[in-house]
């Protein structure tokens, strides 16, 4: 009797989960190439997030693009039709993310980027419709440099930046908020991620004598032109980018980078955060969860966006549940409604407020501006 | 630009140069004995440099892992081979070379932790580790093809290439390290700091070149590989061996990229894929020189270090399209003045 009890149980359990689809999310990062230093945070910070929400398994299906365009569009159409997902993270940089915005759109699934440029979500139209953007725009954070420069006085500035999407766009939104803040830029150059040396642009830098420099690069190889800069004398304060908010830099920089400024998301400096934020629980929860599963000082800002992409989903799901079953297209289109309707919603970078003109609905609250003393990321009061 | 500036970036380019030449050298001296045009030269810069780094972070360097699995992968074939052909004398050797060596520097990497060294100790332990990977990388990958065509032989060699780069990533991860300098001495020459450093790039080169000129021009392994790079049949028919030619010119490449990442790593950071574009001007160097000429290449290296350097300063976002672009006149040049032999398919 015991027996066909359980029996009973299990067939009855099969069924249910027959019926209820598991909801499945397909995620793309970067993991090799040279994005690598920010898609495998986001990784790890995957498989962290929770595998049940509202009661509902959640598959994710986590694909490398390789820091590749082309891979990136056909890995995103094959989660598409193959894996049926109900909605898209990634991709880790903005060229990818862009080109998968047209896929999406056409197959009407959400999709929540990693990458920083504003052009994934702006201007809005009707791909662009299903596509959201956690970490903040390259915008807020260049005002927020330009505005600490102008208020310590600084009145020249020079710029160096990578030879890149990345370097053109800080370049871009840069040269506005300087103006605005009446700065005049000296210089602008360019270096690669690969280069061995950058002594010809710091020298032209020095030769134009600017009160500070900013150097619009990501992670580790932003050092070299700051190290090279003060071993070829330069006082003047240098500014970085939240491109380079990882531990490795500091490894790299070592005490040639003592002193330089730059923004960030909070959840660099969780710790030091005012009790009254309240990005700080969660910040420093995040920052809790990922140390424990791959160690001390393992954490960076890139993974926290993941964190924040997979909260938000998660947020979404149990309204859109209500809406459709997983895997139609109802519940795709409810999902991203209720993606577009989340309020005042608390991540480890910021605090989300989404409009049907705002896909990424980050403020004031998600940057902080950050000193390195010591070693150390410091917070500036 | 005044004076001061000029002095500056000669210095720089003449440093970036003289590990072009090292590297053009490399590519020049693998091509001519076994017709591979070696991508993965510059996995060899990468692969030096950061597994120093690891030891002076205390770490045990992924290189270890590959050379015991490489290693006992070509003990393995060898090792059938041998069977086969019923030339079991060989066997002992095999195993020596290809199992007994790797485990040995495993031992020593292990157990004596290798992070309290002094500098040439570590370097030594780094290069022990990392150049038996390039005859091994010949073994596996080269000889079974050796008389295959040069596109066959290109093909075969961009997947080691990326194999490599693939490999680089996982053993290191995708930041990359410095290394501590060999000498933090600076003088004072007129206007401009000359860095220890420096000197010693420049030194260690030349003393390569150097000590590679005497190799080939005295020794009798070095006239066996100039008699394979001028003609492989005769060569064969004096008597002297392909495979040992192979395996040689392969060693000494995966030396020279090893050594030449050691030299950098103090002055600039290394990722595990930095070496690529570092081996992609040593071979912009190497095609100056028609593949085939050593000094040529050499001066080619150093107009491209030199040519990087002030391309930098006046248009730094241009600068990889000055460089890359330099190739082009050359490749006109060449095809203008020498005549063209197509190669038996």
């Amino acid at each position: 009797m015991k027996r066909k009890l359980l029996l009973a149980a299990l067939v009855s359990v099969a069924a249910a989960s027959m019926a209820h689809a598991d909801i499945k999310v397909g995620v793309l990062v970067s993991a090799t190439g040279p994005a690598a230093s920010l898609g495998i945070p986001e990784k790890n910070t995957i498989a962290l997030l929770p595998k049940t929400v509202a009661g509902q398994k959640i598959d994710y299906i986590v694909l490398d693009d390789g820091s590749d365009t082309t891979k990136a569009v056909t890995d995103t159409k094959k989660l598409i039709s193959e894996d049926k997902v109900d909605a898209i993270m990634g991709s880790s940089i903005t060229p990818n993310s862009l080109a998968m915005v047209d896929v999406v759109g056409a197959a009407k699934t959400p999709m929540i980027s990693m990458a920083a440029s504003e052009q994934i979500i702006a201007p809005m139209d009707a791909n662009r419709r299903w596509v959201f953007k956690v970490p903040q725009n390259d915008s807020l954070m260049a005002d927020a440099i330009a505005a600490h420069m102008s208020k310590a006085g600084i009145k020249t500035v020079a710029f160096i930046g990578f030879s890149d999407a990345y370097g053109e766009g800080w370049w871009k939104v840069f040269s506005k908020s300087a103006a605005a803040n009446h700065l005049k830029i000296v210089d602008s150059e360019r270096f690669n991620r690969t280069d061995t040396s950058v002594t010809g642009q710091v020298l032209k830098i020095i030769s134009a004598h600017p009160d500070a420099v900013l150097v619009a690069g990501a992670g580790t190889p932003s050092a070299l032109p700051e190290v090279a800069l003060r071993e070829q004398g330069y006082k003047g304060t240098i500014y970085q980018t939240h491109g380079v908010a990882n531990n490795d830099f500091l490894r790299v920089g070592g005490k040639d980078v003592e002193g330089t400024w730059l923004p960030a998301g909070p959840v660099l400096v969780a710790a030091q955060l005012p009790a009254s934020n309240p990005i700080k629980k969660v910040a420093l929860d995040y920052v809790k969860r990922y140390e424990k599963a791959y160690g001390a000082g393992s954490v960076s800002t890139f993974g926290a966006h993941a964190w924040d992409a997979g909260r938000l989903l998660d947020n979404a799901i149990p309204v859109a549940l209500k809406k459709g079953k997983p895997g139609t297209e109802q519940f795709r289109a409810a999902l991203r409604d209720a993606l577009e309707n989340t309020k005042n919603f608390v991540g480890a970078h910021g605090i989300f407020t989404m409009t049907p003109t705002n896909h990424n609905g980050m403020d004031q609250r998600a940057r902080v501006m950050v000193k390195i003393v010591n070693g150390k990321w410091k917070l500036e009061q | 630009m005044n004076m001061q500036i000029a002095l500056l970036l000669g210095q720089d380019g003449l440093t970036n140069g003289a590990i072009y030449a090292l590297l053009s050298l490399a590519l020049v001296l693998v091509f001519t004995v076994t017709r591979v045009i070696f991508i993965p030269q510059g996995e060899f810069v990468a692969f030096g440099a950061l597994t120093l780094a690891g030891f002076q972070a205390g770490k045990t360097p992924g290189t270890l892992w590959l050379l015991l699995g490489t290693g006992a992968v070509v003990a393995l074939v060898d090792v059938v081979v041998t069977l086969r052909s019923g030339a079991l004398r060989r066997i002992p050797r095999i195993l020596l070379w290809n199992l007994a060596y790797p485990a040995a520097t495993a031992a020593v990497v292990l157990l004596a932790k290798p992070v309290a060294w002094p500098l040439p100790a570590q370097v030594l332990l780094a290069l022990a580790l990392v150049v038996p990977l390039g005859p091994m990388i010949y073994r596996l990958a080269f000889q079974p093809i050796a008389e295959a065509s040069v596109l066959v032989l290109l093909i075969v060699s961009v997947a080691v290439h990326l194999a490599l780069v693939g490999l680089g990533l996982l053993f290191f991860g995708a930041e990359g390290s410095r290394t501590t300098a060999f000498s933090d001495a600076s003088w004072q020459l007129g206007s401009i700091a000359v860095r220890g450093q420096t000197l010693w790039v420049l030194g260690a080169s030349i003393f390569l070149i150097v000590a590679l000129y005497l190799f080939f021009g005295r020794s009798i392994y070095g006239k066996a590989l100039r008699a394979t790079a001028i003609n492989r049949t005769g060569a064969r028919l004096m008597g002297i061996s392909t495979v040992m030619a192979g395996k040689l010119s392969f060693l000494l490449a995966a030396l020279i990229g090893a050594f030449s990442g050691i030299l950098i790593a103090p002055i600039t950071t290394i990722y595990y894929d930095t070496g690529f574009l570092i081996g992609l001007k040593g071979f912009v160097a190497a095609i100056i020189g028609g593949l085939a000429s050593y000094p040529a290449a050499a001066a080619g290296a150093l107009v491209v270090g030199l040519l990087e350097s002030f391309s930098s300063f006046w248009a730094s976002a241009f600068k990889e399209v000055i460089v890359f672009t330099l190739i082009i006149p050359v490749l006109v040049w060449r095809s203008l003045t020498s005549h063209h032999v197509e190669e038996d398919e």
